[in-house]
């Protein structure tokens, strides 16, 4: 365990913190600490003026800068009914129905690619077999292929079926106005990172557990169900929390398959579009924004630690 | 349905009063959950169904029966999800808009060598050497010095948090900072009234001001990105060795001098894998440049170009060759990750 790329994958391990700490207090200075408080007032500011922006009534907003709400606070909760419910603008119907697609899209585009990943990732690790080894690979090295990559023959799949010359391979399901176009994107474009991570972490499951099951006759399945799932749950919690944020954030695939319409257009799809037309009406587009983000906020700060878990597995290995 | 993305939909919802919203806002919903009810019912019903026979399997069948349930799902998915569309896609960029007959190599001439698309590129090499080198050293600088400061936690979250919002919503957070009006007025946009704050009185209008423009969009990626390169640098860091640490300190290094030959070689690898995952984010970032500027402005990258080719201008041709394009200028990059996810293995 010399090379350093092997050293960072144990990061979350208890280490001794002195070495670290002896690291950072070589560089110890006031002037560093100013540093990093700016940089956080910086990072931290543009999301505040959302937020105050959101609650000013219209005409202020128009007016004078945010900022001055300290001095003259003035607040209001009618943009939020405006932009969730009523529209306007040259904008038809409020986002609540958009916010709705949001949560359809998520909750499956999440709990389908968790469940088919961890079977195979369960499959690749424990169920060895000629090949398994190409596989696990093949399935890695698919995470170079962009999405774009797939976007015009999966629309082409979904709107018309697969032909080759007069034969057809796959018929049109007739799947455009439904969710399952995105449903079933995501999960495809989830499988390379969801079944490397999830791999990882069952295929360190203790092998003793998996032999003594084996030996009292168990099958693959009842393994699978009733040792792996229990045993590998924070890997997938991670990957959920992951996969989730990825969902709900996603503009590409919603906007490619979804499309604008209040039927399933998700809530991202949606601000993109009326971002313009919303225009100069901050007021209200922030009010959307803000809407968008309370979501994946919520998530993001009761679950960081998982959340930080699966970047490291993620990211540092691929 | 793709057709119908910039155009407002028909089908609205009534404008009139609240409790009528209210009520068809629930019948929305209902209608909606029941289908999401439904196909979790229909996926977990029809694994089940297979796991309790396949179960009960006995025999020579058994194992290969066990391998197809198990990983067939997932291979079915990544053939026709990525692998087909990926063949698919090449030929494509090898026929003409319509995809009614092959003209060999002219869309990928066209993307080298027509004048608009010329910006896009220029664009897009910017993007990828300026975003990820800032992300990367804000993120190793905060790694350094966070956690010398009392309640370190509340920084480092703070710098974390835009990685969980959409790059739409942080769009459209740097969009108001970025708001410009005539210096007569009072300002809105943050940017503006800080400039005008600081002596400058006639800020331009930043959004249109190419090529500063290009920057600012990148700004918002920087924003989203340094958070995760914190996270990842840290545990980076807190991984090296303490004997490492103390021999150098032993040997009087200290500062500059303890980053540049202990801390910086010791993170080396973790520092490339950062630079090449932002590296490969930005090469597929179009959210940024869709949601600020449309691409206008001389600010078009690559992805966006992509989208647009493809699914505004139904130019099939054209946004596959742009595809590959991206394919092709990704590969090295993550072909680099899978190399030193390789190293790690056979280490292990």
């Amino acid at each position: 365990m010399s090379n350093p790329a092997v050293e960072v994958t144990v990061p979350l391990a208890n280490r001794p913190e002195r070495a670290a700490t002896a690291v950072r207090r070589s560089f110890s200075s006031p002037i560093a600490s100013l540093l990093i408080i700016v940089l956080t007032v910086l990072w931290t500011l543009p999301t505040v003026g959302l937020l105050v922006t959101s609650f000013r009534p219209a005409g202020q907003v128009a007016a004078t800068g945010w900022w001055t709400v300290f001095t003259h606070p003035s607040l209001t909760l009618s943009n939020y009914h405006t932009v969730l419910f009523v529209g306007g603008y040259g904008v038809n119907n409020g986002l609540l129905p958009y916010l709705v697609n949001s949560l359809a899209i998520t909750i499956p585009g999440t709990l389908f690619p968790l469940i088919i990943a961890s079977m195979a990732a369960y499959a690749l690790a424990w169920v060895r077999f000629r090949g398994s080894d190409v596989i696990f690979f093949g399935v890695f090295a698919l995470q170079v292929v962009p999405i774009q990559m797939a976007l015009i023959p999966l629309l082409q799949l979904y709107s018309g079926g697969a032909h080759l010359g007069r034969v057809t391979i796959f018929p049109d399901l007739n799947l455009t106005g439904t969710y399952w176009p995105v449903w079933l994107s995501h999960t495809m474009f989830a499988m390379p990172l969801a079944i490397f991570l999830l791999h990882n972490f069952i295929a360190q499951l203790p092998r003793e557990v998996m032999e003594a099951a084996t030996v009292d006759g168990a099958s693959h399945f009842k393994i699978f169900r009733s040792i792996v799932l229990p045993l590998a749950a924070p890997a997938l919690a991670s990957f959920a929390i992951f996969q989730f944020l990825w969902v709900w954030n996603d503009l590409l695939v919603g906007l490619t398959f979804a499309g604008g319409t209040p039927e399933v257009a998700p809530l991202i799809a949606r601000l993109n579009q009326v971002s313009g037309s919303f225009g100069s009406h901050w007021e209200l587009l922030t009010a959307g924004a803000f809407i968008s983000m309370i979501v994946p906020l919520i998530v993001f700060f009761s679950l960081q630690r998982y959340f930080v878990r699966g970047l490291l597995a993620g990211s540092v290995k691929g | 349905m793709t057709a119908a993305i910039f155009t407002e939909p028909v089908l609205g919802y009534p404008t009139l009063a609240s409790p009528l919203l209210a009520d068809s806002g629930l019948a929305d919903f209902a209608g909606k959950f029941s289908q999401v009810i439904a196909a979790l019912a229909i996926f977990l019903g029809a694994l089940a169904l297979i796991f309790f026979a396949a179960g009960r399997a006995t025999g020579r069948f058994t194992r290969p029966l066990s391998i197809a349930v198990f990983l067939g799902p997932a291979v079915l998915l990544l053939f026709v999800g990525l692998v087909i569309p990926t063949i698919r896609t090449t030929y494509l960029s090898l026929k003409s808009d319509d995809s009614a007959r092959f003209i060999g190599v002219k869309n990928y001439q066209w993307a080298f060598t027509s004048s608009p698309i010329h910006q896009v590129l220029v664009n897009t090499v910017e993007w990828i050497v300026i975003a990820p080198v800032l992300a990367t050293a804000l993120g190793l600088t905060v790694a350094l010095l966070v956690d010398r400061l009392r309640s370190q936690a509340v920084y480092k979250s703070l710098i974390f948090m835009p990685m969980a919002i959409s790059f739409v919503g942080a769009s459209i957070i740097w969009k108001f900072v970025y708001d410009a009006r005539d210096p007569a007025h009072p300002q809105i946009g943050l940017l503006s009234q800080v400039v005008i704050a600081l002596g400058w009185h006639r800020p331009p209008n930043w959004i249109l001001s190419h090529p500063l423009n290009n920057f600012l969009l990148m700004v918002i990626l920087i924003w989203t990105q340094t958070g995760f390169a914190m996270v990842v640098l840290a545990a980076a860091i807190r991984a090296i060795p303490e004997d490492v640490v103390e021999a150098a300190r032993m040997d009087g290094a200290k500062g500059g001098r303890l980053l540049y030959y202990v801390t910086l070689p010791m993170i080396r690898s973790t520092l490339v894998v950062v630079l090449t995952t932002v590296m490969i984010t930005t090469l597929k970032i179009f959210d940024i440049v869709r949601t600020m500027t449309g691409g206008n402005f001389g600010t078009q990258v690559l992805a966006n170009e992509m989208y647009s080719q493809s699914f505004v201008q139904f130019n099939y041709g054209r946004g596959s060759a742009l595809a590959v394009i991206l394919f092709v200028a990704v590969l090295p990059l993550v072909g680099y990750n899978i190399v030193q996810l390789r190293r790690e293995r056979s280490t292990r």
